[in-house]
């Protein structure tokens, strides 16, 4: 029968073991040659996107990489599915945006947070997602 | 209670009660904005009562397993708490960060990120917060005249959340890294160290309310945790599969996220062997109902829900679903929320030192809000299925598919309902037991 010490082992040797695997695992996954995100293509422009999408909690209703709050459309290929002018159109309305009954915050975004917003959106969407944009149909417009 | 400074415990678990309360509003608006009524959009906007729904659901958690510390550690080492007021210092401050996190949510002030949304100034509140909490904890363990299994991986647990809490505080310019880490801190807290407080508290509860021997208890507690470990640190990889990041974590994370419901199956099975093997016959029936009831809920919402949409080849359907909201709920709900409730429902009488055992309303508590949370569970899966198959197979859009599936948050709202009625019925009975107080002190034997 397990003894307590043979217990304590177990959780020890078994935590350190997959601790140091899983930090190996890392380090590998962000290799430069494993990158699946075009990392250099991060311009100014693509960061500050990504500040406007944090700083206005876009995820709380949207999802991006399939993360987020499930209540409005994914974002990952937004570009490709609906074009800069559209994106362009929700973001800058005066009004609260919502054509389908749900209302979206209105944000009346300027010209420069706008472009900030299409470069986010045009990165994002250029990343390698192990075949996720294959299946799922409102990532990709062309894959309908 | 065996020690005066147990008492702070009280307070903490009024904090509990206070913060679960506001979270389950925020849940309702959020309910029924997903069935067209979204009257409050303007000053509730849904990503705003969904960064309160869920981070008061953090912050609850987080208060309740400070409030546990504070009640079980004394015990554990014999000895009162260093400092009992920098206790109390803790718990405002732990409040009022809370209270001004969630008021600046209404005013757009966050970060944006899902369950870390607190803005960076606040983090490092929550951080000196932290440290006073782990500080008085340590220090009460440094001098205690035993150290316990039990208190070890409890307070292993503690400080490993909040060491865990420093990777998503650094800024990354790819959205892809700051996803990667950002699971850091989510994964490794709900599949990781919160597993180990919630195994620290329930084998705490196991010890007081079966009686079995400590021995026993604490041994399994260490292979339990090691199991938690073993699958869910590289078990982090089923957050990894889509995001960006190399294929390798389709079979890391698939293989070692397999294995996870086996620390929350041990669990269950350690509880109800413990329960049946136990010959003490604790008058507390209703703790011992929350904490049974914890061990074999977390297997069934964190384990078995967890595992049907764990691997890459069913996940690449599901990710960013309802789906995922249908495990999240039932998880959170039998891990953490009901072991919450199980150190509550034991430490209330010892605390007050009114034995209100086997009262009716605590038991229709306990099979309301469980019953309430199925339904809902079954709710939000039978959308997310229906989700799945509408937007993913049969290619429709997804407005149209949130239209066709709004169905099932009206029975979600009704099971939300029942389960709202159970969580009153605990509320009013941890008022009813009024204030802590030191009719409650029973001073700890030698032989304890």
């Amino acid at each position: 029968m397990l003894s307590k010490s043979q217990a304590r082992t177990f959780f020890l040797g078994g935590t350190v073991v997959t601790f140091l695997a899983f930090i190996g695992l890392t380090v590998y996954s962000f290799q430069p040659s494993n990158d699946q995100t075009n990392h250099s293509k991060i311009s100014s422009e693509v960061v500050r996107g990504k500040e406007l999408w944090e700083t206005n909690n876009c995820m709380g209703c949207h999802t991006i990489l399939g993360e987020g709050g499930y209540y409005a459309p994914e974002l990952t290929k937004v570009i490709d599915r609906r074009g800069e002018a559209y994106v362009k159109a929700v973001l800058q309305s005066p009004i609260p945006w919502g054509p389908n009954g749900r209302k979206m915050v209105k944000y009346q975004m300027n010209d420069a947070d706008t472009k900030a917003m299409i470069e986010y959106f045009k990165w994002i969407g250029q990343i390698d997602l192990n075949g996720f944009d294959r299946v799922v149909s409102p990532l990709s417009k062309e894959k309908k | 209670m065996k020690y005066k400074s147990q008492k702070v415990a009280y307070w903490f678990f009024g904090l509990c009660m206070l913060l679960f309360t506001l979270q389950i509003v925020y849940g309702f608006i959020m309910g029924f904005a997903r069935i067209g009524w979204d009257g409050l959009h303007d000053i509730i906007p849904f990503n705003t009562a969904r960064a309160v729904h869920t981070n008061l659901l953090v912050v609850w958690l987080l208060t309740g397993f400070m409030g546990a510390a504070y009640y079980i550690i004394p015990e554990e080492a014999q000895r009162e708490l260093i400092n009992v007021k920098l206790a109390y210092v803790q718990l405002i401050s732990l409040a009022v960060v809370g209270v001004v996190a969630i008021v600046g949510y209404h005013f757009n002030h966050w970060e944006g990120r899902k369950f870390l949304e607190i803005p960076r100034e606040l983090d490092y509140l929550v951080v000196v917060n932290v440290l006073l909490f782990l500080g008085l904890i340590l220090g009460t363990l440094y001098k205690a005249k035993r150290r316990t299994t039990t208190a070890l991986v409890l307070t292993m647990g503690l400080v490993f959340a909040a060491l865990l809490y420093l990777p998503g505080m650094i800024w990354f310019d790819s959205q892809v890294t700051d996803s990667f880490f950002r699971w850091w801190v989510v994964h490794l807290w709900v599949e990781g160290v919160w597993e180990l407080i919630m195994g620290g508290i329930l084998s705490y509860l196991l010890i007081k309310l079966t009686g079995v021997d400590r021995e026993v208890i604490e041994k399994w507690l260490y292979v339990i945790v090691g199991l938690t470990f073993l699958s869910g640190l590289l078990g982090t990889g089923h957050h990894y599969y889509y995001i960006g990041v190399n294929k390798i974590w389709l079979v890391v994370g698939g293989i070692f996220s397999a294995l996870e419901p086996l620390a929350f199956l041990a669990m269950a099975l350690f509880a109800v062997y413990m329960y049946r093997k136990g010959e003490k016959s604790h008058p507390n029936k209703i703790a011992l109902f929350w904490t049974v009831g914890a061990s074999i809920v977390s297997f069934i919402g964190a384990g078995l829900l967890g595992f049907a949409h764990t691997l890459p080849q069913t996940n690449i359907y599901t990710h960013g679903t309802l789906v995922t909201a249908m495990h999240g709920h039932y998880a959170f709900w039998g891990a953490y929320a009901m072991i919450v409730l199980a150190i509550i429902s034991y430490a209330l009488p010892n605390l007050t030192g009114r034995k209100r055992y086997d009262k009716t309303t605590g038991h229709m508590a306990f099979w309301f809000s469980n019953i309430g949370i199925l339904g809902m569970t079954v709710a939000f899966g039978v959308a997310g299925v229906a989700q799945v198959y509408m937007e993913r197979k049969m290619k429709m859009e997804f407005m149209k598919v949130q239209d066709e599936i709004s169905i099932h948050f009206v029975v979600l709202l009704l099971c939300a309902t029942l389960f709202t009625t159970g969580i009153v019925m605990y509320i009013v009975e941890f008022i009813k037991y009024g204030k802590a107080s030191d009719e409650g002190l029973q001073p700890a034997t030698v032989n304890e």
